[in-house]
């Protein structure tokens, strides 16, 4: 078994220092958000465990702590490292910016650890994804435009006459983030840790589901499509499958993703015209998602055969599988006949992990294990066997997680809306939440597998980074890529 | 909406779709028709030893794009979307709402119907009038009376003939429709910190619990001036007033000595919210039929 490692080239002095501590950061936070995760899924099951160090560890202040970490940190940190990486390399110069590259390396670090330090203490704005309170949100604007910066700016000095289809896809995501952290977080402070949205009731939330939404669709979809658009075909060897399709489906799915956010406020007091559209515009993007999917796993045809061999391939193509399997779960649950039974229960969470873990994860692990031998210029990682091991464990994780949720959501779902003949609900609130234990357990089986895969991958960082060994091995930017 | 925020929204809407389709038909086909020529087969772009194919869209994927779009049009020509344009078929959420309790209601009408004029007694003799109660029970008053109507910490207990304000059929039916406002006024400042131990000593004492008789003895006084005015002079309480028994070792707040002194030095204020605007007449009937049968379980099962 063995895994192919990228054929670099003559270098034009890439600017690899920043790739190198977002990658190692990226690692560290995907085990820190991940923990924090099994941390409040087994407090799900075992409501006692709650109890430990209150009120700092309760599940309220932990649950964002979790998302705020796999999104932003382990997430936030996997971007920065790859769109800087493949910026560089499809442009074929090196970054742009001067101190501003590092400034967004410390400044990023400095919203995490803010964030650890201010959401256990219960400081938050209450905006789900987006809860850190406004000296934060000040910090992540300024790091947001230095990002932006470097990045156009290594756009405008590229030496390639085309821009790659994957830094469109960094590009529209670096821009909507900025507008969408802006305006989601207009706030009035009125302590040094406490402030109030500009927006008050059915606005807010709209505002809110328009912000939450687009985070999905653009920081944890858009950015990593562009991933997948370096990372596949660099993996594969092969060409990308077709330059047709990556127009259209990128056009259609950053146009149409800004409609979609109402669908989170079906059945509210949202008007109905602004209920519907989302529901339409969440249907319409079942094509432009399922582009990226296709453009993603066509790019194998001819090099099926490498998926036996090489498991950092097999996370590539897998999370891209999990991509189209919850790109159709999303748009039919944003109907609002399936939303009436989806909402508010399991299934929500099931759905959200199957991008999460499946998509998001599984691309972010392919792409750190293509990049780690090149960044430190190994021939390959320190074991491909365990590379093989964190496969199986993240795929059965996630495959546990989701099913679990699919059941309780379901079940869920049901028992809320069973009625008697006489019109009185047949089971209690609490009927239901006995009825999910068994899938608190699941779930949290599951998350711990993935979480050890996460472990296996830290090992596997480490040896291969710190082994004297491994640092005589060949010198691949000057070799020829292993053969499978 | 003002008029020109929905053209705003139509205009936005119909544009974006209207590129979208645009894009999807412009690039139907290839870039360069000659697909037999080799070059022609990718872009000719390399970024990083990475190609292109020139590939047409997927045909399966082309038709599905297309059908969300005819979807769309359709939906939004017969649902409310495109700005103040109300839908061809009139829907709104809240006529859909209503539509939908005009229905429930016409058949709690035939379901509920008939316990409007029947009384609560005859009611609690009906084993199915019983079922619905209990779960317009489990529905409405279980959140604090508990599932079983034993009552919790604060909230009463329904099941052990012990009433606050009176277990009659009629008193229940008072109780759930117009609600309870449950006062017992704090008397710390009124007795000092002395006379709160000692008047707890007292009421221990009522209940046949250990207690210090020194003290109890001092605490009658005060029990005889000031708590008798609601309690009553032998503490039995007055279901007039919502004060409860204070002689049969039944505790809404706990029995212990500090939950006691609690009690008396800071006062207790209470709520049954009433219902009378949340649940039909009928259903209220059913309730309350329920809960008298709780009560007499015992006496029915003697």
């Amino acid at each position: 078994m063995t895994t192919s490692v990228a054929k670099t080239g003559p270098v034009p002095g890439y600017d690899y220092k920043i790739v190198r501590q977002f990658t190692i950061m990226s690692v560290v936070w995907g085990i820190v958000g991940m923990g924090m995760g099994v941390l409040i899924a087994a407090q799900l099951a075992w409501p006692a465990l709650n109890d430990f160090w209150q009120p700092f560890s309760h599940f309220g202040r932990l649950r964002p702590l979790h998302t705020n970490a796999v999104i932003f940190a382990f997430g936030g940190s996997v971007l920065f490292a790859t769109s800087y990486y493949v910026v560089q390399r499809t442009c074929q110069t090196p970054l742009w910016g001067g101190w501003l590259v590092p400034f967004t390396f410390w400044g990023w670090q400095a919203v995490i650890v803010a964030a650890a330090i201010t959401l256990p203490l219960g400081y938050t704005s209450t905006k789900e994804y987006a809860e850190l309170e406004w000296p934060i949100d000040i910090l992540i604007t300024l790091v947001w435009i230095a990002y932006a910066l470097v990045f156009f700016g290594t756009i405008a000095k590229r030496k390639t006459s085309h821009i790659y289809v994957a830094n469109w896809f960094f590009g529209a995501y670096i821009i909507t983030i900025a507008v969408l952290h802006v305006v989601n977080n207009l706030e009035i402070p009125v302590a040094p840790f406490k402030s109030y949205s500009i927006y008050s009731g059915t606005k807010d939330a709209m505002i809110q589901w328009w912000y939450g939404h687009n985070a999905v669709g653009f920081f944890l979809t858009a950015a990593f499509l562009g991933i997948m658009y370096y990372f596949v075909p660099k993996q594969a060897g092969r060409p990308v499958y077709s330059y047709q399709l990556s127009i259209v489906h990128f056009w259609a799915l950053i146009s149409i993703y800004v409609w979609a956010g109402g669908h989170h406020l079906h059945y509210s007091a949202l008007p109905d015209w602004t209920q519907s559209l989302a529901m339409v515009m969440s249907v319409i993007l079942l094509a432009p998602s399922w582009g990226g999917m296709i453009n993603g796993i066509m790019t194998l045809s001819g090099a099926w055969h490498k998926l036996r061999t090489d498991p950092t391939l097999r996370f590539l193509v897998v999370s891209l599988s999990f991509y189209g399997m919850s790109t159709f779960e999303g748009p039919m649950m944003s109907i609002k006949t399936v939303n009436a039974l989806s909402h508010n229960t399991d299934w929500t969470v099931g759905h959200v992990h199957s991008g999460a873990l499946g998509w998001v994860a599984m691309i972010s692990i392919g792409a750190l294990y293509h990049l780690v031998p090149v960044l430190w210029k190994r021939k390959e990682m320190y074991s491909v066997k365990l590379i093989n091991a964190h496969f199986w464990l993240a795929t059965v994780g996630t495959v546990l997680y989701i099913a679990a949720m699919w059941v309780n959501g379901i079940t869920q779902g049901l028992m809320w809306r069973a009625f008697n003949a006489d019109g009185t609900l047949t089971y209690s609130f609490v009927e239901s939440v006995i009825a999910s234990h068994p899938g608190y357990v699941v779930r949290w089986i599951g998350g711990s597998l993935f979480l050890l895969g996460m472990l296996l991958m830290a090992y596997n960082v480490f040896r291969t980074v710190t082994e004297t060994e491994n640092a005589a091995r060949e010198d691949n930017t000057k070799a020829q890529p292993v053969a499978a | 909406m003002s008029t020109f925020w929905s053209l705003w929204v139509i205009v936005l809407t119909l544009a974006n779709l209207g590129l979208i389709a645009w894009v999807l038909f412009a690039n139907r086909k290839v870039a360069v028709d000659d697909q037999a020529d080799p070059e022609n087969k990718t872009t000719g772009h390399v970024y990083d030893g990475i190609q292109e194919y020139d590939n047409p869209l997927p045909r399966w994927w082309f038709m599905l794009f297309v059908g969300t779009l005819i979807f769309t049009a359709i939906y939004l020509a017969v649902y409310p979307g495109l700005g103040n344009f109300k839908g061809l078929r009139g829907w709104t959420s809240v006529n859909q709402l209503e539509a939908q309790q005009a229905k429930a209601q016409e058949q709690f009408d035939d379901t509920f119907g008939k316990y409007l004029d029947m009384p609560i007694e005859q009611i609690a003799e009906s084993r199915e009038a019983l079922k619905m109660g209990a779960r317009i029970f489990a529905n409405n008053c279980a959140v604090c009376h508990g599932a079983d109507g034993g009552g919790n910490y604060g909230f009463p207990n329904l099941t052990d003939n012990d009433w606050l304000y009176g277990g009659t059929p009629e008193k229940i039916l008072e109780t759930i429709h117009e609600g309870r406002q449950g006062v017992m006024p704090p008397q710390g400042p009124v007795i000092g910190e002395e006379g709160v131990k000692n008047a707890a000593e007292y009421v221990l004492a009522m209940n046949g619990l250990e207690h210090n008789a020194e003290m109890a003895a001092e605490g009658k006084k005060i029990f005889g001036t000031v708590c008798m005015a609601c309690h009553g002079m032998d503490g039995k309480g007055n279901q007039a007033l919502g004060a409860p028994n204070l002689t049969d070792n039944i505790w809404l707040y706990g029995g212990s000595r500090e939950q006691i002194q609690h009690t008396i030095r800071g006062g207790r204020q209470n709520q049954m919210p009433s219902q009378k605007d949340k649940l039909r007449e009928d259903k209220i009937r059913l309730v309350a039929a329920y809960v008298y049968s709780l009560s007499r379980q015992e006496e029915v099962e003697q």
